[in-house]
């Protein structure tokens, strides 16, 4: 359940990436002001224990398939929110890097959908709301496997959100999370039992560690009003600015749907703005008629007004774009060829 | 999903690689970084039709693995195990979108393949760009860069941290699961009850050991506070890099090659 | 030269939550240079012991002084300075990205120059044979490398006295010998705590048995490992090469004794 770099706009990919540096730095100064110097060691040593972790599976009865730990609740009861936030965007930049998990870019967004929401949410929310400061067997497996299944499913609603506001994939949003929900319920449920079976072992092997951390409070000193209204904000400002600068180099850019109306004269002929705020509106109605769909998918002819050649038409929606794309990736395959041979000759030169 | 043995063996496989030498691998990790950064932007920057527009930016992960010696192969492989979400998310496009948008040798072309092809592309150019970066830099050398380009200390030590136990706890993880298959000879996985009492002692162990490991660090002066000191030096050839690829990337976002190119051909 | 002497007098220590003592009246003295063997069997208190030494946990019961000082949370930063501890897992040592990170973590948590850090971690890797290894990861080093490289991360503080833990533990004979080797070379006051007798018996002249919390004897190695009697009381068995050959029935007693 990655948000994948292929499917991701420039707005929402950075405004997702602004929230998310935010949040890192904002976690790394308060992990620092803990001043708990065990922490170092033990987000290190937790973090590649959810790392292997995940590299082991488990069956699961009846179905013939399989399933894994998940990461950001186990790690909120363990380590608190803080660490715990920071510990997952860790682990997911290792899968990002070395897997090619997701991408680069969609790190912002994958960090956000599977760390904020189980560390920021659910934990303190459900889970410490509903063991309390008194954990007992029962509630500790209720807990987890609520907050789990639903720390899940505000992250796989984040990647529809992220997907479809996006607009490079067509999916509508009504039938993407319909795709999507309902195998995410069941696997966070899933999820949520291996996390309370594996915070019921160690409450009886350790249970200093649970208790200690059961005592602190989750959120001290924190105004979680005030921290989203900040998120919206910086995300908000990273939106309209790309969007502003769509605006001005109107290229036939599909990134300016967080543009609002008041561009008539720029939507009429600049198809790219139009058509993604059609796409848009369309996307917001569950499964919108596709008859209806078709001609309005079809661009009006490349605008002329706009410079003779260049970038201001599409290029890919013509025939010379087609052709010439075919011919520049086989003049790149050719240049990279002739780079490894004399790589290569010059190395047996040596 | 991977098994651990597999999974180590990538990450093997991704540091052997980022242990060679050429002019990619001697960059400064610091160069590679933005640059990487500035190609991601430049891809998505294109829209969802602009097939074409994508094209020219595929020299950049063909000519920095050509000037590297990474095996194509290798990176290709990575990105097939890697493809199935997004396969799956864009394979919709052709469906719900079936405008026309060019026809080609009378064959039309709807919308939905053109931007399901772009998808594709993307993907191979942004993933195979995030691999290249880690397969000529190392991934060491990448947090101390990432380090150096102020990002917080305490995430780049966490992922320091990380990435040094991932081969300890992977190991254990490998052990304790081989044990299981030898006392099990019936059933591939482990069930759910078992897993989880596998995991638990697997937490429990790794509990301890980051007691063990803050020790040891206090044995030798630690004091909250992780320093380290490699000196990194930027060179001509750092921003003789960073220069010509950013100018590309400017290049071909200004100038429409393919475009021209096309045009040439079909008017012969 | 009295900063080199360890002094532990009347030692307890009890885990939080438990009734029965880890150590209970634990003294002994340890002068300039001499090497001691610490050995007992699983539980007799070796670990507990060692935790102590390097102000790891200030004692609450009885004393410990290293040298000039006495063990309290206030002179603790000097107490590690003067003892270099050598874990028994490396991988617990070994926590930073490469091995030349890792031999430079303690002298730079010390406040030295770049120039005297990188200086000091050349020469702590040349004593200990791992100078080709500076730039690889921890994870790609062999059991007996790791061992090296993780008293060069000590001996790069130049400490006085060093404590090992099960210094011979999990590796091959060969690894063994040179870790052996090794350790025989340094003129460091050196505190063994292991299970391997033989070790003992090559390197240390005075030998110290733990027995439940307690030091039941601490004499010279020789005399301890000859006393059959003791040695089964503490669940302990004869080195290998004081034990009669099966083929002629003679003790072999090792070549070298320092």
């Amino acid at each position: 359940m990655h948000m994948a770099d292929a499917l991701l706009s420039p707005a929402v990919g950075a405004s997702m990436w602004t929230v998310t540096a935010g949040l890192t730095v904002y976690c790394a100064r308060k992990v620092k002001k803990d001043a708990d110097e065990r922490k170092a060691p033990l987000m290190g040593v937790l973090g590649a224990f959810i790392f292997a972790a995940q590299m082991i599976n488990f069956s699961i009865p009846a179905t013939g398939s399989s399933g894994h730990l998940g990461g950001g609740m186990i790690l909120s009861i363990l380590l608190g929110p803080y660490a715990a936030f920071l510990t997952i965007a860790s682990v997911l930049t290792v899968q990002a890097l070395f897997f090619a998990d997701g991408g680069l870019l969609a790190l912002g967004c994958n960090i956000f959908n599977l760390g904020f929401f189980p560390c920021f949410i659910a934990y303190p929310f459900i889970y410490k709301a509903l063991t309390g400061s008194s954990p007992t067997r029962n509630r500790i497996v209720a807990a987890a496997i609520l907050a789990s299944a639903a720390g899940l499913l505000m992250g796989a609603s984040g990647v529809i959100l992220e997907t479809v506001l996006s607009g490079i994939s067509e999916l509508p949003l009504g039938a993407f999370a319909l795709l999507m929900l309902p195998i995410h319920l069941a696997i966070g449920l899933v999820e949520g039992l291996v996390t309370s079976a594996v915070v019921l072992f160690v409450w009886k092997a350790r249970p200093e560690v649970l208790t200690l951390s059961a005592a602190s409070r989750p959120l001290a000193g924190l105004s979680l009003r005030k921290l989203l209204a900040g998120f919206a904000a910086a995300a908000v400002l990273t939106g309209g600015i790309l969007s502003w600068f769509a605006s001005q180099n109107p290229d036939g850019l599909e990134w300016s749907m967080f543009h609002t109306s008041g561009h008539e004269e720029l939507a009429a002929p600049a198809d790219g703005l139009h058509r993604a705020l059609a796409a848009f509106q369309e996307k917001l109605a569950f499964l919108p008629d596709y008859d209806f769909k078709k001609p309005e998918a079809v661009p009006a002819a490349p605008a002329p007004e706009t410079a003779p050649s260049g970038p201001v038409v599409q290029p890919g929606t013509s025939v010379a774009g087609l052709v010439g794309a075919a011919l520049t990736l086989a003049l790149a395959g050719l240049a990279g060829l002739a780079l490894g041979l004399r790589r290569r000759a010059a190395e047996i030169r040596r | 999903m991977k098994g651990v043995e597999s999974g180590l063996l990538d990450f093997s496989r991704l540091e052997m690689l980022a242990a060679g030498d050429s002019p990619v691998h001697r960059l400064d990790p610091r160069t590679k970084v933005l640059v990487t950064a500035a190609f991601l932007v430049f891809v998505v920057l294109h829209g969802k039709y602009d097939l074409a527009g994508l094209a020219p930016l595929a020299l950049y992960p063909v000519a920095a693995m050509a000037l590297s010696g990474l095996p194509a192969g290798y990176i290709l492989g990575k990105l097939l195990l890697a493809s199935p979400f997004v396969l799956l998310v864009g394979v919709w496009n052709p469906v719900l979108d079936r405008g026309i948008l060019v026809t080609v040798g009378g064959l039309p072309i709807s919308g939905g393949w053109i931007s399901f092809a772009s998808i594709v592309v993307r993907f191979a150019l942004t993933l195979s760009a995030a691999l290249i970066l880690i397969a000529t830099t190392g991934f060491d050398q990448v947090c101390r860069g990432l380090s150096r380009l102020y990002a917080p200390k305490a995430f780049v030590l966490q992922l320091l941290l990380l990435y040094r136990y991932i081969f300890v706890l992977a190991g254990e993880a490998a052990r304790m699961v081989r044990a299981f298959r030898l006392r099990n000879l019936s059933d591939e996985r482990p069930a759910m009850r078992t897993y989880a009492a596998l995991l638990g002692s697997l937490l429990v162990r790794a509990l301890d050991r980051a007691q063990r490991i803050h020790m040891a660090m206090l044995s030798r002066g630690f004091d909250g506070e992780i320093r380290m000191s490699r000196p990194m030096r930027l060179r001509l050839a750092d921003a003789a890099w960073a220069a010509f690829w950013i100018a590309f990337f400017i290049l071909v976002r200004r100038y429409d090659i393919p475009g021209l190119l096309g045009q040439i051909v079909i008017a012969h | 030269m009295s900063h080199h002497i360890v002094e532990v007098k009347d030692l307890h220590y009890t885990y939080p939550g438990e009734t029965r003592k880890a150590l209970s009246g634990v003294s002994f003295r340890i002068l300039h240079g001499e090497a001691v063997g610490i050995v007992g069997a699983n539980g007799a208190g070796k670990s507990t012991l060692l935790r102590h030494l390097n102000g790891y946990w200030a004692p609450r019961e009885g004393s410990v002084r290293i040298g000039d000082y006495p063990v309290t949370p206030r002179t603790v930063k000097q107490v590690r300075r003067t003892v270099g501890m050598v874990f028994q897992d490396p991988d617990d040592q070994l926590f930073m990205p490469t091995v030349f990170d890792d031999v430079a973590f303690g002298p730079l948590n010390l406040g030295f120059s770049p120039e005297e850090v990188a200086l000091r971690v050349t020469r702590a890797l040349e004593t200990v044979g791992a100078a080709h290894l500076a730039e690889r990861p921890p994870h790609r080093l062999s059991g007996g490398e790791k061992r090296a490289v993780a008293v060069a991360t000590v001996l790069s503080m130049t400490p006085d006295i060093l404590v090992l833990d099960e210094p011979t533990s999990n590796l091959d004979p060969r690894a063994r010998r040179k870790v052996i080797e090794l350790l025989h070379g340094f003129v460091h006051t050196r505190i063994v705590a292991t299970h391997d007798l033989d070790m003992v018996l090559a390197l240390c002249p005075r030998t110290i048995v733990m027995r439940e919390g307690r030091v039941e004897a601490d004499g010279p190695t020789l005399d301890i490992f000859n006393d059959a009697e003791l040695l089964d009381r503490c669940h302990l068995e004869k080195p290998f090469s004081m034990q009669a050959c099966p083929v002629c029935s003679r003790a072999t007693l090792p070549a070298r004794q320092p």
